[in-house]
């Protein structure tokens, strides 16, 4: 018994995925540093100093090594046969948060023990991925019928809404990546399409005159009617479909007075170049936007940045902290943290598509998925490509739930990877 | 197909957020700019400006302090505007246009709320400034005048606007700039460099330290004291003349091109163009009749008269169609085409040497047209001329240091070919340049450098204002001397007929005792248009000298609007110049009364009147257009 389990080490070890730790290291270390760098005090202490946020940094980071050697040793088997267990517990730590949790500007996801905050809704992302994997591992949907496609975005569905509630509008559009997943697993594609169609005339619907957007969908519908080569054009499909666009084009005027909160209505106002101040509503945006476009090149240096020292970005070290690395290294250090970024997410991928088994490969999927949201959200908003959301870059951003959130999530799909030899 | 989505979502993600930092980081460089804005306080240290002393040793201009209010409007905070202006006198809407012209400019830069507060305003709200937050106080230096002339010499200073600005990045709003004279000549000399000290401020506007240790701060280094050739002393005494008579007076030092005095008259005193009342001051100034702003010397275009006869009898010389011996009878005067006539005072046959005592029209216009008719074509007679002129610093600008100037006319063969396209002119067309009228002007100080070059026998230095700079050379162009196209032996016979003329000529009750004064009177006709007639005015009043003879030691040019004849006011004047300077003293005392209580002012009631009718139309006119594109608009 004591010998298999060395063996099993063993093999954790020597199978283990070293890149993607190796890409995993470099992005804390490079979050560290840049949090270190938004955070310094004018009197800088050792980097120790738990009173600092550079401090606080590193104890999450040291629990992170006994955490990750722990999910290597667990048994691979243990993370799918116990996925509802670890859903269930997730979900009553969000509707916990109803009766136990802390309420911050005005949302309540944080439960606060012992002076450190814990938001549930960080582990409940992996919980809700190791479900899913399950799910379409074990029952293999087809997703042809409505019940199937219920059941898949169900299990993230559900979540969703309780997030919702907290209201936490940043985390739950996170969830939505994962129909990237169930389309890869044969999900129909119009639920892809219907979604990026409505984003797309969501956007335009506020931009533009309603009439010109008419004009606009009626040429494209007939475009695809003429150039559609299929048997089944069937003339009523597209009147409806052309119908509903329209409904929703007039509803977006509607949405976007009575159902938008006035910050949420502000951070679309600021993306869309509406006219906006910027001392308030468009503050954050364009302090972000002054940060990393005085980098330049090669950036200010390390420790050098003006905007940095003066602490004009808000939550800089939070969900801002990519504006330090914009502001101190420049083009070129941004250019290092995306190449990273997306080699990690590459990776991710390559490595699901490598599996033999359905479950890993799944989940996979759904780390790749979760990962590339957040990163996507959080960089897109500093720059000005998408509204102001409140979500962190994962394993850069300051904060334990998040850094430890995401480590278990990328490890349990590490250990599940490097456990392919033995799934024959 | 279905593998593929999310990879092709990712790269095209990515390629979004490369394309975006790249504009962001690289292309657009506004936000490094607005990063300074924000991240960094500017805080300036005013050198003090550079003392003016004359050729003496006398301080003409020295400094005063002066505090200016500043205003960061988007640091005002919790303002009790009430309250502040009582303090410092201003009403509301005055207060709310200041602050509105200052968000205008910048609202995260100073601009200056009150200019040149007086010691006890300072002194009032110095007390209170820390309830103020989005104000400062910015010491200042002004001019403080130590005389009351020479206020064209030295020129003033004033604030920038936003023209100078943009035409040098080191002024900012609210610094101060040298115009005309000498500070706008020597403004970077006297300026100095203002002190920077950068400032890292966090977003509540505190300041957290020297930005990065203070590497790009720099201390204010002291404007440099400068020494003008002016003396002072006949400056003065020059103006005082020069009271209720308009013109000018060059004085120049031959042996170097010093400029010994530069005065325009009507001129004004210096102090008024200081501090508060600066600009109202010089809205007054600007309305008197006569213009005192109109520096006459520098930029006044006059035709010569009589004193260019020097030239022509020069250049007679040097393309030897005349010599000393060379004659031209002459009967009262010159009949150079039918009908057309050119008097002279005196009658009878004359060589180069009385010629130039009497002044001789005759002698000259014959010389003239021996000049041009020397070639075949008229042409090459007339580019002749005219080369030998342009060596005498003539029709270009002559170079000095002051800022304004003009170039003044000598025409040249294609001057009158564009006046005759078919040709046929020759001597006797454009005979009035012989005696200095016709085509030609000159600006007075440019007169002055020819008669340097006459007392040189034949060189001259540009003439300039600047004697020293403290720590530093004078510009290298001021010690070059500059030869003419005239041989040097040509020079005696002229500078003896110069002579005669205070022996026996034009000038010949003007003699200073024990110095021989070379000189030459002039007048030159003048008209006025008005209601559309050609009216004649009183002649202006020329003379030209230097003195003494043997080694010469200062040229003087003398010109008088409305003078009359050149011996009744402009020699006179001339000749008590030369004696202040060479001796100090006046003693023909009498002489020195009779000038000062003369006045010219009657002569000058017409030509204003009919300056300020035009002026007037002219105000009407731009009136009625804005009106008219008021409607319009």
């Amino acid at each position: 018994m004591v010998k298999t389990k060395h063996l099993a080490n063993q093999s954790v070890i020597s199978n283990v995925d070293w890149l993607t730790i190796f890409i995993y290291a470099l992005l804390v270390f490079l979050g560290w540093l840049n949090i270190y760098s938004a955070s310094l005090p004018d009197e800088a202490t050792s980097i120790f100093d738990l009173g600092q946020i550079y401090g606080k940094q590193i104890l999450f980071i040291g629990l992170s090594i006994p955490l990750i050697i722990v999910l290597l040793s667990i048994d691979a088997k243990f993370y799918e046969k116990y996925a509802v267990v670890f859903y269930c517990i997730g979900i009553l730590s969000l509707l916990g948060l109803f009766v136990f949790g802390k309420s911050i500007k005005g949302q309540t996801n944080w439960y606060q023990f012992a002076g450190f905050g814990l938001q549930p809704s960080e582990f409940v992302k992996t919980a809700t991925a190791l479900l899913l994997a399950k799910y379409i591992a074990e029952a293999q949907p087809t997703f042809e019928t409505l019940k199937e496609q219920a059941i898949g975005m169900g299990i993230f569905m559900f979540p969703v809404l309780l997030i919702l509630m907290q209201p936490d509008m940043g985390s739950a559009m996170i969830f939505m990546t994962l129909f990237l997943v169930l389309y890869r697993e044969g999900f129909p594609g119009w639920y892809l399409w219907t979604g990026f169609v409505a984003i797309i005339l969501f956007f335009l619907a506020l931009l533009f005159e309603p009439l010109f957007i008419l004009i606009g969908i009626a040429i494209a519908v007939i475009i695809h009617f003429i150039t559609n080569k299929k048997i089944n054009r069937n003339p009523f499909i597209y009147l409806i479909v052309t119908v509903v666009m329209i409904g929703f084009v007039y509803s977006v005027d509607y949405v976007y007075d009575s159902v938008l909160e006035p910050h949420q209505k502000d951070r679309i106002n600021v993306l869309i170049g509406e006219d906006v101040d910027m001392k308030k509503e468009g503050y954050n945006l364009n302090q972000s936007k002054i940060a990393i476009g005085s980098g330049n090149w090669t950036g200010k240096g390390f420790l050098e940045g003006t905007q940095t020292k003066g602490g004009f970005v808000p939550e800089q070290h939070t969900d801002y902290i990519f504006t330090t690395v914009g502001e101190e290294w420049g083009f070129a250090g941004c250019m290092v943290v995306i190449g990273l970024f997306v080699t990690l997410f590459f990776r991710i991928l390559y490595l699901a598509e490598q599996q033999k088994t359905a479950f890993p490969r799944i989940y996979g999927y759904c780390v790749a998925a979760f990962l590339f949201m957040h990163f996507f959200v959080n960089v897109s908003m500093l720059i000005g490509l998408f509204p102001t959301i409140g979500v962190p870059l994962p394993f850069f951003s300051y904060g334990g739930s998040s850094l430890i959130a995401f480590t278990i999530m990328l490890f349990i799909f590490l250990k599940l990877d490097s456990n392919k030899v033995n799934e024959w | 197909m279905r593998k593929l989505l999310f990879p092709i979502i990712i790269i095209l993600a990515t390629i979004a957020i490369v394309a975006k930092l790249f504009y962001l980081q690289i292309i657009d460089d506004s936000y490094l700019k607005k990063s300074d804005n924000n991240a960094l306080k500017i805080v300036y240290e005013y050198p003090e400006r550079g003392y003016i002393y004359d050729r003496t040793g006398k301080l003409l201009v020295a400094n005063q302090p002066s505090y200016d209010i500043m205003v960061i409007p988007r640091e005002i905070k919790n303002l009790d505007t009430l309250a502040l202006c009582k303090i410092l006198d201003i009403t509301r809407e005055d207060f709310d246009k200041k602050i509105e012209k200052a968000k205008v400019y910048s609202p995260r830069l100073p601009s200056v709320f009150l200019s040149q507060l007086t010691k006890r305003e300072f002194a009032a709200f110095q007390e209170k400034i820390r309830h103020y937050k989005g104000f400062y106080i910015q010491k200042r230096n002004l001019r403080d005048y130590q005389v009351d002339f020479a206020g064209n010499v030295f020129g003033y200073i004033r604030q920038v606007n936003e023209n100078d600005v943009k035409r040098n990045p080191y002024y900012i709003s609210g610094d101060l700039i040298g115009i005309q004279g000498v500070e706008q000549a020597y403004e970077e000399v006297l300026r100095g460099q203002k002190g920077v000290k950068y400032i890292q401020k966090d977003k509540h506007n505190r300041e957290i330290g020297p930005f990065k240790e203070g590497i790009y701060d720099s201390i204010s280094e002291k404007g440099k004291d400068i020494t003008i050739t002016i003396d002072g002393a006949l400056q003065e005494y020059g103006e005082k003349l020069m009271v209720n008579k308009r013109g000018g007076i060059v004085a120049i030092e031959p042996k170097t091109g010093e400029i010994l005095a530069l005065i325009a008259s009507p001129n004004y005193d210096p102090k008024l163009l200081v501090g508060r009342q600066r600009s109202k001051n010089y809205q007054q100034l600007a309305e008197l009749p006569g213009d005192p702003f109109f520096d006459r010397v520098l930029i006044g275009e006059y035709s010569p008269g009589s004193p260019f006869k020097i030239l022509t009898g020069l250049i007679g010389l040097q393309e030897e169609v005349i010599d000393t011996h060379t004659s031209f009878p002459c009967s009262h005067g010159f009949y150079y085409a039918r009908g057309a006539f050119m008097k002279c005072h005196d009658a009878g046959s004359w060589n180069l040497h009385p010629a130039i005592a009497k002044s001789c029209n005759t002698y000259f216009a014959q010389t003239y047209k021996r000049i041009i008719d020397k070639y075949k074509n008229p042409k090459l007679g007339m580019d002749a001329w005219y080369n030998h002129l342009r060596s005498f610093g003539l029709g270009q600008f002559l170079g000095y240091d002051l800022p304004i100037g003009r170039k003044g006319q000598i025409p040249n063969s294609e001057y009158y070919d564009r006046w005759y396209p078919k040709g046929g002119w020759k001597g006797t067309t454009t005979i009035s340049n012989a005696i200095g009228q016709g085509e030609i002007t000159v600006t007075p100080i440019q007169l002055a450098n020819v008669m340097c070059a006459v007392a040189n026998q034949g060189y001259y230095y540009t003439p300039h204002i600047i004697k020293s700079i403290q720590d530093d050379k004078i510009d290298k162009n001021f010690v070059e001397k500059k030869t003419t196209t005239i041989d040097k032996q040509h020079f005696f016979p002229v500078i003896e007929g110069l002579a005669e003329v205070y022996k026996s000529g034009t000038a010949s009750r003007l003699q200073i005792p024990d110095i021989n004064i070379c000189g030459k009177t002039g007048t030159v006709e003048n008209f006025i248009k008005v209601d559309g007639q050609k009216k004649q005015l009183k002649d202006h009043s020329v003379f030209l000298a230097f003195a003494p003879k043997e080694d010469p030691k200062i040229v003087i040019a003398v010109f008088i609007e409305n003078g009359g004849f050149g011996a009744t006011i402009a020699g006179p004047l001339a000749s008590l110049m030369i004696e202040k300077y060479l001796k100090g003293i006046i003693t023909r005392t009498d002489l020195e009364k009779r000038l000062l209580d003369s006045t010219l002012e009657s002569e000058y009631i017409l030509k204003d009147q009919v300056e300020a009718e035009k002026r007037a139309k002219a105000k009407l006119e731009a009136e009625l257009k804005a009106k008219q594109k008021r409607i319009n608009g």
